[in-house]
């Protein structure tokens, strides 16, 4: 089962339940808007149980992509998948840090491979 | 000649070797030559070429109400005043000495003076004015350039301590760990978690350890720092665990009202390393005899 389809420029791709989106580092208020539409469309319809999303294409951040990251992981939360973030870069850690938001509530992982390894795991 | 032209900068001009010979004499009165350092025909050496780029800076520059020291005219003299501290203070010359070593040079300025201008006269203090004037200007200079010859040394060792203080090392597949000495200021904290960071993406580590056994002193500065790296570490998908808090520690950070939350602490390395065995689904048991 794989189907694929890009938002925003943003690819979105199923792979054996579990929902790959890989972030682009110009995503601005509307393609936000569009990739989320695209994101729990995509879920609803594969009934998949978890989400990676892959922001290491990120190399700025701001308190913006920050809720953005925050907001994805709620709406897939309720949809019932798990949301891991995977591929965060140390400067963008940092800036988090510093910015005050720790995204206390979302999963991260160091990659894509060890995400998938969670979420099969189911722990 | 009449008085009114021997000013202090003629007689340093056409007495030059006698007042070379009296700074130098004054010099070993004062006690400030040093000969266990600087050996006397250095002493002499750099003596001459300071009195010499001295006498060449009077015909220009001017020592009255005009007395500027920053003024280019004096660059040379200023350039011969560094390059003395700085061969001297990395002898091991005090600031007291060299102080002298310039301030000593007054006395056969003012012995000339004293000769040749007539008794009960302004001229002659005037005079004596402003020799002492730019003596002392020379002298406050040496002391500078000491100052900032010795702030640069601390600057570098600073930085080379900031560098080697931060060493993160693998200790087993998937994990690393950063040992913690000394103080941890913000720059410290800075730089520990950048090296911590990048080297969670270079090996891959799974799980993260903060060892602060060796950090004398947690304040609320150092628990906020820790806070932090420990927040840097989860984003990054990783855990991290900090250990090496020792009972007085746990003590101050209660008392402080500091709150550690969602991180994990253990009393020592062997605890942290066996709770990151246990992340990574690894145990350690004893062989069988």
């Amino acid at each position: 089962m794989e189907s694929h389809s890009t938002s925003g420029g943003s690819p979105i791709v199923t792979i054996t339940g579990c929902v790959i989106v890989a972030i682009r580092d110009d995503l601005d208020d509307r393609s936000v808007m569009v990739l989320q539409d695209h994101l729990v469309d995509e879920i609803a319809r594969t009934g998949a149980t978890g989400v990676i999303i892959d922001i290491s294409s990120l190399e700025i951040v701001d308190t913006f992509a920050g809720r953005m990251l925050g907001a994805m992981a709620e709406m897939s939360k309720m949809l019932n998948a798990r949301t891991i973030v995977v591929g965060m870069r140390p400067a963008v850690a940092m800036t988090l840090v510093e910015l005050g938001m720790t995204l206390q509530g979302v999963e991260t992982a160091l990659n894509a491979d060890r995400a998938m390894a969670l979420i099969k795991a189911g722990r | 000649m009449n008085d009114q032209t021997i000013s202090f900068a003629t007689i340093i001009q056409e007495d030059f070797e006698q007042i070379l010979s009296a700074w130098l004499r004054n010099q070993a009165i004062e006690g400030v030559k040093r000969t266990d350092l600087v050996s006397p025909r250095e002493t002499e050496a750099q003596s001459r070429e300071l009195l010499a780029a001295l006498s060449r800076a009077l015909k220009t520059a001017g020592i009255g109400d005009d007395f500027n020291f920053s003024n280019p005219a004096w660059d040379p003299v200023r350039e011969a005043l560094e390059q003395i501290t700085d061969s001297r203070t990395q002898r091991g010359v005090s600031p007291t000495e060299m102080f002298w070593f310039i301030a000593s040079i007054k006395q056969g300025i003012f012995e000339r003076l004293k000769n040749t201008v007539p008794d009960n006269s302004n001229h002659l203090i005037d005079e004596v004015w402003n020799a002492t004037r730019l003596i002392n200007q020379l002298a406050l200079y040496a002391i500078d350039t000491f100052v900032q010859k010795r702030e640069a040394i601390i600057e570098r060792q600073q930085s080379e301590m900031t560098e080697v203080s931060a060493p993160v090392v693998k200790v087993w597949d998937r994990i690393v760990t950063v040992p913690l000495l000394g103080t941890l200021d913000s720059f410290r904290a800075q730089t520990v978690m950048e090296n911590l960071l990048e080297a969670i993406v270079q090996r891959e580590a799974q799980v993260a350890i903060i060892d602060i056994t060796g950090v004398a002193t947690v304040d609320t500065m150092v628990a906020q720092h820790l806070l932090k790296t420990a927040a840097a570490v989860r984003l990054m998908g990783a855990d991290c665990v900090i250990c090496g808090i020792s009972p007085k520690i746990a003590q101050t950070i209660v008392h402080l009202g500091v709150d550690l939350p969602n991180v994990t602490t253990r009393a020592d390395l062997q605890s942290g390393l066996a709770y990151a065995y246990e992340r990574i689904g690894l145990r350690v048991v004893a062989m069988k005899d």
